[in-house]
């Protein structure tokens, strides 16, 4: 989930003028109408399931939610192509993307209940999406506690020891055998950054680096084949980034990653290539790497080898998230009509180093 | 052939007329004998030409980096976006 992505002010929208009640709201057509007079065509969906979003958020933080109280309206924390995540009071509500596989959010969100990752993952309030609401096109809706994410203002303050430690935990917990888990989503998500990045820039040839260094990763790191088997077969995020951390109970309890959408079995590298990545494109400082390496380490994380460089496992992990990073800068950059950012270009460089190297090290290696 | 440290499979390349087995897994590189002789000397007659590169501090303490990784030994730069905007978005994105 990613309902702490806090790099925007959370805007907030008004409550409604009638009670919080499934009735009134859920499919409502009033409040459909209502948003509809308010908003830009293109709009008016979302305006729509973020009030149902936030009404089902206010009913579940309240026993008897016609009671007056003090909530602040709901606040939405992130309303993207891949999810829409609205806060009430102590519950978050969360629209998970159009399309979305439900027979693997349910494998997923029972992953998230499952008491070997208790202390982990942070868990969802029920097991099973709430009933599909006419007004969010059938999207899956799960509730969750809200918790308090990492301070976006502070990046020294950010928990990449715990963030590393939690991964290691999850990593090396038993693989459960009830419901199938599908496999996890890392290698799809690198794929459809690239296909944003053709569409939103087609035969640009700025793309050239970014293209080719997808081309030489291995076919499994490009999701056209399974993971080989000797990297594969651990409990894997998916989609790890700073966003995915909160404190819960809210403010003070203890670290737990969130958002199981991407989760499921694969190769757990790839949970640390994201940080990996950024380190090896020269943003991120080695001390921090090495903080969150060695604590991963510590805590017997098994997506590295217990000592040495650990570069052989997170290769191609790494090369794909840069290659992921960049054509999403590519894609956004073209959307909001500029040239990619210093820090975005950074990224890109790398991809052309890694378009660069000589065929036999760049070579796909099954890694 | 097997690598000697990890045991992965190694590859055989030619560079420069030179022979060299390089591990898949480690990527370790094997030398036969004189070898590493031909590529000193390939490599001095290369610095010959090339103008003297003068130290620089470096910034971090070193750590393992990808054969692609960005240069680390250039003032400092490593690590120079980390507090820009842009990389704090970054930090938060999917």
């Amino acid at each position: 989930m990613r309902d702490t992505v806090p790099t925007a002010p959370a805007t907030t929208i008004s409550p409604p003028a009638t009670p919080y009640g499934a009735r009134t709201l859920i499919g409502g057509p009033g409040a459909d109408r209502a948003a509809r007079t308010r908003s830009p065509p293109g709009e008016t969906v979302t305006t729509a399931a973020v009030r149902v979003l936030g009404a089902l958020a206010h009913r579940a933080a309240h026993a008897h939610p016609e009671d007056p109280c003090a909530c602040p309206p709901p606040a939405v924390l992130a309303d993207r192509a891949d999810g829409t995540v609205v806060r009430s009071g102590a519950v978050v509500a969360k629209a998970h993307a159009p399309g979305t596989d439900v027979p693997g959010l349910l494998a997923r969100l029972s992953l998230a209940h499952d008491p070997h990752l208790t202390g982990i993952l942070l868990a969802p309030l029920e097991p099973r999406p709430a009933a599909p609401s006419a007004a969010l096109d059938g999207r899956p809706v799960t509730l969750w506690p809200h918790g308090r994410p990492v301070d976006p203002g502070d990046p020294d303050a950010a928990p990449w020891e715990e963030a590393a430690t939690l991964l290691a935990g999850l990593h090396r917990a038993p693989v459960p055998s009830a419901r199938a888990l599908p496999p996890m989503r890392g290698p799809a998500k690198a794929a459809l950054a690239v296909a944003r990045m053709r569409a939103a820039r087609p035969a640009d040839p700025v793309t050239a680096p970014v293209l080719e260094a997808w081309r030489r990763l291995p076919a499994w790191a490009r999701d056209e084949a399974p993971a080989p088997p000797h990297r594969s077969g651990f409990l894997c995020h998916g989609d790890l980034h700073l966003g995915q951390l909160v404190r819960h109970p809210a403010p003070d309890g203890p670290w737990l990653l969130i958002d199981v959408d991407d989760a499921g079995i694969g190769d757990p590298a790839w949970d640390l290539a994201r940080p990996a990545a950024w380190y090896a494109a020269g943003i991120l400082p080695s001390e921090v790497w090495l903080r969150f390496l060695d604590a991963y380490r510590a805590a017997g994380g098994p997506a590295v080898r217990a000592e040495g460089d650990p570069w052989p496992e997170l290769d191609v992990p790494a090369r794909a998230l840069t290659v992921q990073t960049a054509a999403l800068a590519f894609a956004k950059s073209a959307t909001e009509g500029r040239t990619p950012d210093e820090v975005e270009q950074t990224m890109i460089d790398a991809c052309a180093r890694i378009a660069a190297l000589p065929p036999e090290l760049g070579a796909a290696r099954s890694s | 052939m097997q690598c000697p440290k990890c045991h992965a499979q190694m590859h055989t390349y030619n560079r420069n007329g030179i022979q060299i087995e390089q591990c898949s897994g480690c990527r370790g590189i094997f030398l036969d004998y004189g070898e590493l002789e031909s590529l000193t000397r390939i490599e001095a007659q290369w610095t010959q030409q090339a103008p003297p590169v003068p130290p620089a501090p470096q910034a971090y303490p070193a750590a393992p980096g990808p054969a692609w990784g960005a240069p680390q030994h250039h003032g400092g730069h490593h690590g120079g976006h980390y507090r820009h905007k842009s990389f704090g978005h970054m930090l938060f994105s999917s």
